[in-house]
């Protein structure tokens, strides 16, 4: 019985139900309305015939009177299956025809008879009563009376129109069980094929709940609806776990990158406290302490902002930019500080580049890519001199920064986007180390990407935006 | 000038009520919503500081809500939520400025007397002067003592930013965000170097400098 209830308790079970009963009413109707339309022509049927009876039986009573027509119904009576026919007379008393006994005042009513009668032919009577089972045949007729008040009816035996609503309510039984097997099929293979699926899909999901996060769920290969759910839910998966993990490397990021100036801050500060300083003891620490909790801030928000980045931002955040415009405010925010370090910044643009995007973030990325090669190509061996180049091919749009500094040996290029990655030889360089990372999270933002080669000498850094990216 | 700061956390209230009225302002501070709002509705105040996630009712609705009933007293807003789409929510809401926590107070104070210039100073001037320096907005003409001095576009735009906001502190952020329209954090010294070449070209060969640091804020430009 649980079992049952659980059966009942699954989708499959409750469609065909559903379905089972749905289509049993339907066909339910159908018989019944297709019997009664029968009916109802086979009754239309029997009166035409009944009345062409009446007809010629008239033309023979006008033809030979009383006696001819007597002759006439005798013969007719006696062909086989032939249709009811009664003479009586004005009492009712049976003359001649075929019929031997019928329900008592039938013969009253001129006209139709308003419902079927039962009635025995002649020879049956006894027959009957020896068989004992057999019922009374149903018959409806036609009654009139001569001019001389004899009796006469016409009728036709309604053997037949019951014998097709037999037929007819065979065939809705055997249709509805029909169903009720038809119904059973399909909740076996929806319900046991691809109920099972979902169960399967559904235990997976509770071992990943569980904590299994590496687990996905299982795909069978058909390529159909639940195929499509579990990959979706799988993308799913990977996107959350992506999300995960960044936001496991910000909190390790946070414990190892900002505990130590933190740590600085708190020690110059208990240390300005400890000695017998003079006013401008204590001025100079809480100054440099500022100093520190700026840069703690800046390094602070870089991370949120990757973070937010990574995350996802609103749509809203999009529209439609210039390139070249950015290019030409950052190399102009950029050169009088280059020209300072004896840096010759250059920009090399060709034709406009519109595409849909950030104009705040890309600026940022750009800045900080050209603050690096600024940096970087400081000690350079030549005349230190940054590009910065737009082009547009076909399917992409680079906009590449290129220094003639010392250049990132192959092996370090996609570590310096990691966050906090500083290599060895920049230690002494000031920054947080978090420039590039920042430019990566803004690009994989616009669905693009970073992409670092060498430039003989020095650092070629390439803002790659895909073609899906261009208005 | 009166400051009405609706801030929730007590401490930062404190401090900003008593850095205020070092400058020279007084502050009233609400600590929720709710009664920030009614305080802006009765009181007569010439800025609003209002911080963004406020208990009972958060400030973006405060700002918009006054400005529905025609009050137009500028309101500068703080918030931690500094990303590009929060700014750019925080000033349709109809704030007038944005400033993202944690914040220098200097910068706070230099956005301030901004703000309230601004809203003092409906019409603008075509033609600014501090000192003996000119600047004609219409003709691009900059003049010192008569002398005609030529400057590139942007030490233009620069220049008369400084200008139209002579007497106050201006620090890098707010030249960054007027001058260049960007809003995130350049890092090195970039505006400086921008700053000593206009010096350069404003106060070479004249006794009188016109463009000063303000250590540890800014710079202002005065006689």
């Amino acid at each position: 019985m649980a079992r049952l209830v659980a059966i009942m308790k699954t989708t499959a079970a409750r469609l065909s139900a559903l379905y089972l009963i749905l289509f049993a009413v339907c066909a339910t109707f159908l018989v019944i309305y297709m019997t009664s339309l029968s009916a109802r022509m086979l009754a239309v049927q029997t009166r035409d015939t009944i009345n062409e009876e009446v007809r010629g039986l008239d033309r023979a009573y006008q033809r030979g009177g009383l006696p001819f027509l007597v002759r006439v119904i005798e013969s007719r009576a006696r062909q086989p299956g032939a249709n009811l026919y009664l003479l009586a007379d004005a009492n009712g008393r049976i003359l001649s025809g075929n019929v031997e006994s019928l329900q008592p005042g039938i013969l009253d009513v001129v006209g139709w008879t308003e419902r079927p009668f039962t009635y025995s032919r002649f020879g049956e009577a006894e027959t009957r009563l020896a068989a004992g089972r057999e019922p009374p045949h149903e018959a409806m007729a036609l009654v009139f009376r001569l001019p001389n008040q004899i009796i006469v009816l016409v009728g036709r035996d309604l053997g037949e129109p019951e014998q097709f609503r037999r037929v007819m309510q065979r065939a809705l039984v055997v249709t509805l069980v029909i169903m009720c097997l038809g119904a059973l099929l399909i909740w076996y293979f929806v319900g046991r094929r691809a109920l099972k699926r979902i169960d399967r899909v559904s235990a997976a999901s509770r071992r990943i709940m569980a904590g299994d996060l590496t687990r996905r769920l299982p795909v069978s290969g058909a390529g159909d609806e639940f195929d499509r759910l579990s990959e979706n839910l799988n993308k799913m998966l990977d996107r959350i776990s992506a999300l995960n993990e960044g936001l496991r490397q910000v909190s390790d990021n946070i414990a190892h990158d900002l505990k130590t100036p933190l740590t600085r801050l708190r020690n110059r500060a208990e240390a300005a406290l400890a000695g017998n300083q003079k006013a401008s003891g204590y001025r100079e620490a809480l100054e440099r302490n500022i100093a520190e909790s700026d840069q703690l801030i800046r390094t602070f928000n870089a991370i949120l902002m990757i973070s937010r980045l990574e995350a996802g931002y609103s749509a809203e955040a999009v529209s439609t930019i210039d390139l070249r415009a950015i290019v030409a405010d950052v190399v102009e925010l950029y050169e009088p500080a280059a020209e300072e370090q004896g840096v010759k910044l250059e920009a090399g643009i060709v034709g406009p580049a519109e595409l849909r995007g950030n104009r705040e973030l890309i600026g940022q990325a750009l800045s900080n890519i050209v603050d690096n090669a600024i940096k970087y190509s400081a000690d350079a061996n030549q005349a230190p001199r940054v590009g910065v180049t737009l082009e547009k091919t076909s399917g992409e749009i680079r906009l590449t920064v290129s220094d003639n500094g010392p250049g990132v040996p192959p092996e370090d290029r996609q570590r310096v986007t990691e966050r906090f990655v500083r290599l060895e030889e920049s230690r002494t360089q000031p920054g947080s180390g978090l420039g590039l990372s920042l430019a990566k999270a803004v690009m994989t933002f616009h669905g693009g990407h970073l992409a670092f080669a060498d430039n003989d000498p020095g650092l070629a850094v390439t803002m790659v935006f895909p073609a899906s990216a261009l208005v | 000038m009166k400051i009405l700061v609706i801030e929730d956390d007590r401490e930062a209230a404190d401090y900003l009520k008593n850095a205020l009225s070092e400058a020279g302002h007084t502050a009233d501070i609400a600590r929720d919503g709710d009664s920030g709002f009614s305080m802006a509705e009765t009181g007569s105040y010439d800025i609003y500081v209002v911080d963004r996630m406020l208990p009972r009712r958060d400030g973006l609705s405060i700002i918009a809500e006054l400005r529905g009933t025609g009050n137009d007293t500028p309101a500068l807003i703080l918030s931690a939520l500094g990303e590009v789409d929060d700014r750019v929510t925080g000033l349709r809401a109809g704030g007038d400025d944005y400033l993202t926590k944690p914040y220098a107070f200097s910068e706070l104070l230099a956005r301030i007397e901004v703000l309230k210039r601004r809203a003092g100073a409906k019409e603008i001037e075509t033609v600014y002067h501090v000192g003996d320096l000119e600047l004609d907005r219409l003709s691009h003409a900059v003049r010192r003592a008569g002398q005609e001095i030529i400057l590139q576009p942007r030490e233009f735009r620069l220049l008369e930013y400084m200008m139209r906001h002579a007497g106050q502190v201006v620090t890098r952020t707010m030249l960054l965000e007027n001058v260049w329209d960007y809003h995130f954090d350049p890092q090195t010294n970039v505006i400086d170097v921008h700053i000593s070449r206009l010096r350069g070209k404003i106060e070479k060969g004249f006794d009188k400098p016109l463009l000063h640091t303000v250590r540890g804020a800014g710079y202002m430009l005065k006689d």
